[in-house]
């Protein structure tokens, strides 16, 4: 084969790209694949050099939450994509029962911690280790009646939308909500 | 992009800037994409670089997290070494394919 010998000026050669520079994410919910949802994105984004905001919101606070946040849970009941080990249709009766829930949880979780997914506390460390921020809805924490000294270490402040959008600036930014 | 002459070694070179074949490299190599990338290579740099080849030598998914829990840095200490783009940039500096994990 013939070699095709380049300077190394050529390298550094680019398609010019103009990437995204910062990501805001909006969790409003706290079932496991909502919340993971939202790190993945936010961890998924510092990883690439872009800056991340992460704002929880409503039952997305348990998410940030000490006492709860290792212990997320995810919904057996009224989700059409569940499914037995197996790939079997997952009943809905069967998701009432007690304990099922917790199972399918812990299922959940063992899965994730095989693909190297850390637990909700320890994503977090992850991504404000990489410059991400963490922050509470202030409307939902007065609701939920949620001070700072609740949440985790990881939140930065309990901040109102307005104020999480002021951190929109830039001009590639884009605002996730999931 | 082809083959490419780093520092003085003729190398394969993806579109992205990866090494396709992780033989062709060498510390040298490594310094020169290094510079590409605006970092100046230190002895931590050279262990987490090590370490990253090992572990993909040895057929292992390569994330943040196993760096960090490696002993060699934290997780902090790794985006402190390798500015935007931890795995990323480490990855091509170490002359490994571009990290195909999303955490």
């Amino acid at each position: 084969m013939e070699t095709n010998v380049q300077t190394k000026e050529t390298t550094a050669k680019k398609v010019e790209k103009k990437p995204l520079e910062k990501v805001l994410i909006i969790c409003a919910k706290g079932a496991i694949e909502d919340v993971y949802a939202a790190l993945v994105m936010a961890n998924g984004a510092v990883m690439e050099g872009i800056e991340a905001k992460l704002f929880f919101t409503f039952f997305g606070l348990d998410a940030i939450t000490t006492k709860q946040m290792n212990k997320l849970h995810t919904g057996t009941i009224g989700n059409p994509a569940m499914r037995m080990p197996g790939g079997l249709p997952f009943p809905t009766i069967l998701g009432m029962l007690p304990g099922v829930e917790a199972g399918v949880s812990s299922m959940m979780k063992s899965q994730m911690e095989k693909l190297d997914i850390p637990p909700v506390d320890e994503f977090m460390d992850m991504i404000t280790a990489g410059g991400g921020e963490i922050y509470a809805c202030k409307l939902a924490t007065d609701m939920f009646k949620i001070e700072m000294k609740d949440l985790s270490e990881h939140v930065k402040d309990i901040i109102t939308i307005g104020q999480f959008y002021e951190m929109a600036d830039g001009e590639r930014t884009q605002i996730i909500f999931t | 992009m082809g083959q490419t002459v780093i520092a003085g070694v003729s190398v394969d070179l993806n579109d992205e800037g990866y090494l396709n074949d992780p033989s062709e490299w060498n510390e040298d190599v490594a310094g020169e994409i290094a510079k590409e990338e605006g970092i100046e290579l230190t002895d931590k740099h050279f262990e987490v670089l090590h370490y990253l080849r090992d572990k993909h030598i040895a057929g292992e998914q390569l994330t943040i997290r196993k760096v960090g829990k490696s002993g060699i840095t934290d997780i902090k200490g790794l985006y402190q070494l390798f500015p935007g783009g931890p795995l990323k940039k480490s990855s091509r500096i170490a002359g490994i394919p571009k990290p195909a994990s999303c955490v």
